[in-house]
C-alpha cells in the first residue's frame, strides 16, 4: 500500500541527524516536526526570521507577532533566537542550514525541481525556495508519485525551474530515490512502500532510476 | 531635531509623489505598517512601484491599495494569499516583478549598505537569471543582482525612542531592519514611544541614523492571517 501523508512525513524524519537545523516546507514537510525522535536535538528555522520553531500555541494564546513561513501561528522555545530576513537567508544562502525537507510538482532525475509556478495559471512566487536549494547542505523532496495519474518525476521538467541539480533524495508515497546531484550517476531507487511493486514505481515514473542492489521495502 | 508626528497622515505629509518607489516591511500581515499604508491610501498618490515581500489579503495590508488602484507595480516574493492581487496581475493591469525572497531581502540590504550589486547562487539555471550577468567563482555559477532603494520606506516597529531607534518583537521583525536603511526617507510606525535613553543601547535593531520620521501608533490592529492553535490536554 501507498504510504499516507504522515508516513512520508515519518519516512523524511528518517532524515533528521542530532545537532541538525533544519528548514521545513509547507504541507506534508510541515508534518515532518511531529515525527523528530525523542531526545534528539533539531532546531527548526522558519524563513522569516526565526530559530528554534515551537509548537502551535495554545488557543487564545496566539501572537500576532509570531508566526511561521507559512504564516500560521507558532510559539517560541529555550533555544529560540529572531533576526532579520536578510540574516536568515544569510543562514540559508551560507550553507549554515543543515537540510530542508520541500515539497514539489516536477523533479528530474539529475535533481532539477519545479515547485513555484504554472504558467498563465498559478501566480504566488518563489518565496524562499530558490534559496533553500541552492544554499542549503541537503536537500530532500516529499511529494505524492503522480499528479491527476500523471508522473511528478520526470526526464525535463515542463515548468518552471526553482534550481537545476538540487535534490539530494525524494520521498514519494510509492518509494524514495537518491540523486546524485553533483556527480554523474543519477537517481537510483533505493526502497519501496509497503507493498509497491517495482513494476508500479516504474510504470508511473517518466526519469530514468537505477535501482539499488539492496532494494527493500520498509514500513515507513 | 524632532523625528516624532503626530500621526501617520502629517508623518507622510511632503514626501509622497505619484510614481514613486516604496518599500513597505512586513511578512504577511506580521510586522506590517498597517497605518502608514491607511495614510498612503487616503493621501491618494498613485502608479506607485511597491518593494514588499507579500502584497497583502484581501481588505488589509498592501491589499488596501491594490483595492484602490494606487499601485503599478510590485517587487515581491509570494503573493499567494491575495486574490484582488492575482486578478489585476492576470488581466494585465499590475506589473509583477518576482523575486526569490533571500534575494530580495539582500538586494535591500545592499541598497542600505551602498552596494550597487552582489553574485548569489539562488536562481541560477532559471528564469530569474535571465538576461543578468553570471560569473563563476571557486567553481561554482553565481548571478548578479542588484541593490534596492526606496523614495520613501514605511516600517512597523514595536518600540521606538524620540531619537528613531527601533526595537522590533520577535518574528514581526522580518524586512524592517533593511528597509529602514534602504529608504531615502524611512517613516516608522512604532506600538510604544519612548525617551532617548530609555532603550538599552545594546538592544537597538534600527539605530536612528536610518529613521526620518516616527509615528506613535499604540493601538494599531495586529491580524492574524492563519490562528492555528493545540488542545490544551495535548501531551
Amino acid at each position: 500500500m501507498a504510504w499516507t501523508r504522515d508516513q512520508m512525513a515519518a519516512r523524511a524524519a528518517k532524515e533528521l541527524r542530532d545537532g541538525f537545523y533544519v528548514n521545513l516546507g509547507i504541507g506534508i514537510p510541515t508534518l515532518v516536526s511531529n515525527f523528530i525522535p525523542l531526545g534528539m536535538d533539531v532546531q527548526l528555522q522558519s524563513e522569516n526570521g526565526m530559530l528554534g520553531m515551537g509548537p502551535f500555541p495554545f488557543e487564545g494564546e496566539e501572537d500576532a507577532d509570531l508566526i511561521n513561513a507559512g504564516k500560521q501561528t507558532i510559539t517560541e522555545l529555550p533555544t529560540t533566537s529572531y533576526f532579520a530576513s536578510s540574516d536568515s537567508f544569510g543562514m540559508i544562502r551560507g550553507g549554515h542550514i543543515d537540510l530542508a525537507i520541500l515539497g514539489a510538482m516536477e523533479v528530474t532525475d539529475r535533481g532539477d525541481l519545479a515547485n513555484w509556478m504554472i504558467p498563465g495559471k498559478m501566480v504566488k512566487g518563489m518565496g524562499g525556495a530558490m534559496d533553500l536549494v541552492a544554499g542549503v547542505k541537503r536537500v530532500v523532496v516529499v511529494m505524492e508519485h503522480t499528479a491527476k495519474g500523471q508522473p511528478k518525476l520526470l526526464r525535463k521538467c515542463t515548468l518552471p525551474l526553482t534550481g537545476t541539480a538540487v535534490i539530494d533524495l525524494v520521498i514519494t508515497d510509492l518509494a524514495v530515490f537518491s540523486i546524485d546531484k553533483t556527480g554523474g550517476t543519477g537517481m537510483t531507487l533505493i526502497e519501496l512502500a509497503d507493498d509497491v511493486t517495482l513494476d508500479e514505481v516504474k510504470a508511473k515514473t517518466e526519469a530514468r532510476f537505477k535501482v539499488a542492489p539492496d532494494l527493500k521495502t520498509k514500513a515507513a | 531635531m524632532n523625528k516624532i508626528f503626530p500621526n501617520a497622515r502629517s508623518a507622510l505629509a511632503g514626501i509622497l509623489k505619484d510614481g514613486m518607489t516604496v518599500m513597505a516591511g512586513g511578512f504577511g500581515l506580521c510586522g506590517i505598517p498597517q497605518i502608514l499604508i491607511e495614510a498612503i491610501r487616503d493621501l491618494k498618490v498613485k502608479d506607485l512601484t511597491v518593494i514588499s515581500n507579500n502584497a497583502g489579503v484581501d481588505g488589509a495590508g498592501l491589499g488596501t491599495l491594490l483595492e484602490t488602484r494606487q499601485i503599478k507595480k510590485m517587487i515581491s516574493s509570494y503573493v499567494g494569499e491575495n486574490k484582488l492581487f492575482e486578478r489585476q496581475y492576470l488581466s494585465g493591469e499590475l506589473e509583477l516583478e518576482f523575486n526569490p525572497q533571500g534575494t530580495l531581502a539582500e538586494r535591500i540590504r545592499a541598497g542600505g549598505a551602498g552596494i550597487p550589486a552582489f553574485f548569489t547562487k539562488t536562481g541560477v539555471g532559471t528564469i530569474i537569471a535571465d538576461g543578468k550577468e553570471l560569473r563563476d567563482f571557486d567553481g561554482a555559477t553565481y548571478v548578479m543582482e542588484r541593490g534596492l532603494v526606496a523614495d520613501v520606506s514605511i516600517i512597523h516597529a514595536y518600540k521606538g525612542d524620540t531619537e528613531g531607534n527601533l526595537v522590533y518583537r520577535k518574528t514581526a521583525r522580518n524586512f524592517n531592519p533593511m528597509m529602514a536603511s534602504a529608504g531615502k526617507v524611512t517613516v516608522a510606525e512604532i506600538e510604544h514611544l519612548v525617551a532617548a535613553g530609555d532603550i538599552d543601547p545594546d538592544a537597538i535593531h534600527t539605530p536612528g541614523i536610518f529613521v526620518q520620521r516616527v509615528v506613535h501608533a499604540p493601538n494599531a490592529a495586529k491580524l492574524i492571517e492563519q490562528r492555528t492553535t493545540r488542545p490544551r490536554n495535548a501531551a
